[in-house]
C-alpha cells in the first residue's frame, strides 16, 4: 500500500484526536486526545519519509518521532499530575462550564 | 503477496482509526485506558510496516506500556479521590441532551475543511522525494555506529537528544514541585492490597521477569549501534522493569534513596552537557565526536542516558512521592 494512505490515516487520527479534544470536559479523555493527535501527527511524518520507493527510509523523521515518543509519555505524566491536582482541589476532574448565567 | 500485503494494511489502518474513535468515545474512562493500550500496540505494528522498526521498538515500550501505566495509576488515584469527594466513579454521563449535541455537530462540521486542508496538503506532496537519506549514508561511517537511526539521535542531530533529556528532568521536577496530593491509597498500597491473595505466583513473576527484562534493556542498549535498538527503547524496558517493582509492592524506595534518585536522574542530562562542552572546546563544534572515538563515547553517552530514562520514568510513574524517602 503506498505511503500516502498511512498518511491519509494519521490525517485522520489527528482530526479524531481533535474533535474528542473539543467535545469531551473530561480531562483525562483529553489527554487521551492529544496522544492520539500526537500519534497521527508521527504517523504522517513517517509515512512521507518512506516516499523514496525502494530506497531505504530518510532516518531523520524517525529519529523524530522517537524523541517525540518520549517526549509526550513526559508531557502526559505532567497533564495527569496537573489532573489529580484539580481533581483533589475541586473535587472533579473535568472542566468548569463557564457559560454565562 | 501484495494483495496480502494491501489487504493487510488496509485492515491495520482501519482498525487503528477504529480503535482511536472507540477508545475516545467509549463512556467508561477503563475501557478507554484500556482500548487506548490496545491502539498503542497496534500503532507499534504500523512502525514495522512502516520500515520503522525502531519507532516501533519505542511505541510497544513506551507507547502502549508505559503511557498505559502511568494512565490506570492516574485513573485508580482519581476514582479513590472522587470516592470520598463526589459520587462521580469517572463514568461519564452520555452526551444526551441538546448542547452537547449540538456541540458534537458545530465540532465535526468545523473540523471538516480541517480535514481537507491536511488532505489536499499531503497529496500535493511530490510522491518521490529521498530527504536526506543520502547524506546521512554519506556519513554514516565517521559517526561511530551502523544503524542510522541511533547516528541521527546520538550524533547528527544529538542536540535534539540533549534537550529531549532535559525534558524529561524538567517533566519530573515541575511534578515533584507541585507537591504531594492527598490520595487514599498510594500505588504502593495499592499493589499490595489488591494484589495480596496472589502474592506467590506474583512473586514468581517478578523473580522470572525482572532479570530477563535487565537482559532485554542491555541487549537493546549494546544493538542498537548496528541494529534496532538504543538509549530510548533500554531504558522504557528498565522502567518498566521499575513499574513491575513498584506494582509488585518492592521496597524499591530502600533501594534508590532520594538522593541516589536524583543523582541518577540527572547523571544522563550532566554527561551530555559536558561532553557537549567539551566537544565544543575540542572539535570546535557543539556534540561533534571525533570518529575514531565516536563509537565509544556514543556507548557512554547511551549508558548513562539509559539509566537516566529509566529512572526519571519510572520517578515519573510513582508521581509525587519519590522526594519524602
Amino acid at each position: 500500500m503506498s505511503s500516502f494512505s498511512f498518511a491519509l490515516a494519521g490525517i485522520g487520527l489527528f482530526v479524531l484526536g481533535l474533535h474528542a479534544l473539543i467535545v469531551h470536559a473530561h480531562l483525562l479523555r483529553k489527554i487521551l486526545a492529544i496522544n492520539i493527535m500526537g500519534s497521527g501527527v508521527s504517523l504522517v511524518l513517517v509515512a512521507l519519509a518512506r516516499r523514496g520507493g525502494d530506497a531505504l527510509p530518510d532516518a531523520v523523521p524517525h529519529a523524530m518521532v522517537i524523541t517525540g515518543i518520549v517526549v509526550a509519555v513526559s508531557a502526559t505524566a505532567l497533564a495527569l499530575v496537573l489532573m489529580l491536582k484539580l481533581a483533589a482541589e475541586t473535587g472533579s476532574a473535568t472542566l468548569p462550564d463557564d457559560s454565562p448565567e | 503477496m501484495t494483495l496480502l500485503a494491501w489487504g493487510f494494511d488496509g485492515l491495520l489502518l482501519l482498525g487503528l482509526l477504529g480503535l482511536a474513535w472507540k477508545a475516545l468515545n467509549s463512556t467508561d474512562l477503563f475501557s478507554a485506558i484500556a482500548l487506548f493500550i490496545a491502539f498503542g500496540l497496534l500503532m507499534a505494528l504500523v512502525w514495522v510496516r512502516l520500515e520503522a522498526p525502531d519507532i516501533a521498538l519505542a511505541e510497544a515500550a513506551i507507547g502502549a506500556g508505559l503511557s498505559g501505566a502511568l494512565l490506570l495509576a492516574a485513573l485508580a488515584r482519581l476514582r479513590g479521590m472522587e470516592g470520598n469527594v463526589t459520587s462521580n466513579t469517572g463514568v461519564e454521563e452520555a452526551p444526551n441532551n441538546i448542547d452537547a449535541r449540538l456541540v458534537q455537530w458545530l465540532s465535526a462540521i468545523l473540523l471538516l475543511p480541517v480535514l481537507f486542508g491536511l488532505v489536499y496538503g499531503v497529496l500535493s506532496l511530490p510522491g518521490n522525494a529521498v530527504g536526506l537519506s543520502a547524506e546521512i549514508n554519506a556519513n554514516l561511517a565517521a559517526s561511530g555506529v551502523s544503524n542510522p537511526v541511533t547516528a541521527v539521535l546520538l550524533n547528527f542531530r544529538a542536540y535534539d537528544t540533549l534537550l529531549e533529556v532535559f525534558v524529561l528532568l524538567l517533566a519530573l521536577i515541575a511534578i515533584w514541585s507541585m507537591g504531594s496530593i492527598q490520595f487514599n491509597r498510594s500505588i504502593e498500597t495499592i499493589g499490595k492490597t489488591s494484589l495480596e491473595t496472589t502474592s506467590s505466583v506474583l512473586d514468581t513473576l517478578v523473580y522470572l521477569l525482572v532479570p530477563v527484562l535487565m537482559m532485554v534493556a542491555a541487549y537493546l542498549l549494546w544493538v542498537g549501534a548496528h541494529a534496532p535498538g538504543g538509549a530510548f527503547q533500554a531504558g522504557s524496558v528498565l522502567a518498566a522493569a521499575c513499574v513491575l517493582l513498584l506494582l509488585a509492592g518492592w521496597p524499591l524506595h530502600r533501594l534508590l534513596t532520594a538522593m541516589r534518585l536524583r543523582l541518577l536522574a540527572v547523571a544522563g542530562p550532566v554527561v551530555f552537557v559536558s561532553m557537549a562542552a567539551y566537544s565544543l572546546i575540542a572539535e570546535g563544534a557543539l556534540l561533534q565526536f571525533p570518529p575514531e572515538h565516536a563509537g565509544t563515547l556514543i556507548l557512554l553517552l547511551e549508558t548513562v542516558a539509559a539509566l537516566s530514562i529509566a529512572v526519571t520514568l519510572a520517578a515519573l510513574f510513582s508521581g509525587g512521592q519519590g522526594q519524602h524517602e
